[in-house]
């Protein structure tokens, strides 16, 4: 109960109302209590990984297209090392309201780890895809921070993206990879930015199939 | 079964003799191209050329292989993955004279590339490896991550397709996939159903054109570009669905026919 009480949750009196009605709403609250990150009030690992996995499953079976996000604050150590951990708290606060301010109802935004933080997006289109993603790093690099009482502080994250497979049963480890190498990719060709996988590799363009079967006849080969 | 087992090779690690199966993945992007049929005329073939040969139901989720072989296994990989038997009860005698490991229909869980999945093909695969010469992996159409992982547990992989566009451009996305995430540089080719004898080459020649102006600018810089084998074409006959029909091996059935020979002399390339 001391839990509960220190999630800031509000419970109904227990006087007043039906033991029933009550004990639901403990169990609502701590529901809700597991699912979430205590300092940023995002989804939890755990939340996210039942998202994932469930996004997984409605992807094979629906072949509608969905995008996985990760999320990484560029030199987050330094501003702890700088500015003390209070501080980087504050920054992992300010940059969770920043990507929650991003998302649609239907998204979920997670903080995945440390000051790592993930994003389901489901039926969103791969044309559309490093739009979004640059959306999101634009608007955390937009807002500053306040660490302390007239001092702030702006941070960029960079972002790794891959699509679910989508005539393809994937799994959620699978996908979370993709999207994690082009984190490094990210991170790598200078942070601050988004790095989306390549979806063409398993599609063939009409230049392909142009090659292939049109442009040049069987007949000039042989 | 037990028999043809023990006649292997010793299993032990120590053994000097311990050499390990060439395991070649069976995958072709397009399902229906014969796949299933091939894997299994071509296990008989290499069998009667002398050759240890298991072929391997990788085919997870839809798998087909008891159909074509017309055998109703009681014990499948899904048994062997549940842990309900060994793996040795599940290595099964086919005709033709090479074994089977079926995946059986109750594999759908399985159709997913979970690490327990991951595990357990590796596991397989490498128990099993040095007591054969062969080991076939025939995967599922499409190109799943299962099907991936199959053919990345195999040294070598072999793409079926037919002279249909619509299989030559699965093939055509198989092959990329492979040179581009699996770094795969040699990749060989049959071409199945084919009208006459020639147009599996062409086929051959009008895919390695277009892997070379598409999939070699893809790939690191300086990298050995991919090259397509052409290992078999083999005709379109209709003793094949015949052989379907009764569900017997085409080697068995008609074995003189012009697509069992052709069969014959993709073993005899493979093992020599």
């Amino acid at each position: 109960m001391l839990l509960l009480q220190q999630s800031g949750r509000e419970l109904p009196d227990r006087q007043t109302v039906a033991p029933v009605v009550w004990m639901q709403a403990v169990i609502d609250a701590l529901c809700e209590l597991s699912s979430r990150d205590p300092l940023t009030g995002l989804s939890n690992r755990r939340q996210f990984e039942l998202a994932l996995a469930s996004e997984v499953d409605r992807v094979a079976r629906a072949g509608e297209p969905a995008l996985v996000l990760m999320i990484d604050i560029d030199h987050f150590k330094s501003i702890n090392d700088t500015h003390g951990h209070p501080a980087g708290d504050l920054v992992l606060k300010g940059v969770a309201q920043a990507l929650h301010d991003c998302i649609r109802p239907m998204d979920t935004v997670a903080r995945f780890g440390g000051e790592e933080f993930a994003m389901i997006l489901p039926n969103c289109a791969p044309p559309f895809g490093l739009a979004v993603a640059e959306r999101v790093r634009a608007k955390v690099q937009s807002r500053a921070v306040a660490i302390a009482p007239g001092q702030q502080v702006q941070v960029t994250i960079s972002i790794g993206g891959a699509f679910a497979p989508q005539w393809v049963r994937s799994s959620a480890a699978l996908w979370i990879a993709r999207a994690d190498q082009q984190l490094y990719r990210a991170k790598a060709e200078g942070r601050n930015r988004a790095c989306l996988e390549q979806p063409t590799v398993s599609l063939v363009s009409a230049e392909e199939k142009g090659l292939l079967f049109g442009t040049s006849k069987f007949a000039e080969l042989e | 079964m037990s028999s043809e087992t023990a006649s292997g090779a010793p299993t032990g690690p120590e053994t000097s003799t311990a050499r390990r199966a060439k395991i070649t993945a069976v995958t072709s992007g397009k399902g229906g191209v014969g796949k299933t049929i091939l894997s299994a005329n071509l296990a008989a073939a290499l069998a009667g050329r002398g050759q240890r040969v298991l072929v391997l139901d990788a085919d997870l989720g839809l798998a087909n292989l008891d159909v074509v072989l017309n055998l109703y296994p009681k014990v499948t990989l899904h048994d062997v993955f549940t842990g309900k038997v060994d793996l040795e009860a599940a290595i099964l005698p086919a005709p033709g004279g090479f074994s089977v490991l079926l995946a059986g229909s109750g594999l759908v869980e399985y159709s997913r590339l979970t690490p327990e999945v991951r595990d357990q093909l590796q596991r397989i695969i490498d128990t099993l490896a040095p007591r054969f010469d062969h080991i076939l992996l025939d995967t599922g159409a499409g190109i799943s991550d299962v099907v991936l992982y199959a053919v990345s547990l195999a040294d070598d992989v072999l793409v079926l397709a037919t002279p249909e566009p619509t299989s030559m451009t699965d093939a055509y996305a198989t092959i990329k996939l492979l040179a581009t995430q699996q770094q795969r540089r040699a990749i060989r080719l049959v071409v199945n159903q084919v009208g006459r004898i020639g147009e599996g080459r062409v086929i051959r020649n009008q895919l390695q054109l277009v892997v070379d102006k598409f999939v070699v600018p893809m790939l690191p810089e300086g990298s050995v570009p991919p090259l397509l084998e052409l290992i078999g074409e083999v005709p379109l006959d209709p003793g094949v669905r015949e052989a379907v029909q009764k569900r017997r091996l085409l080697l068995e059935l008609l074995p003189g026919c012009s697509a069992a020979q052709a069969i014959e002399a993709i073993a005899a390339k493979l093992a020599p």
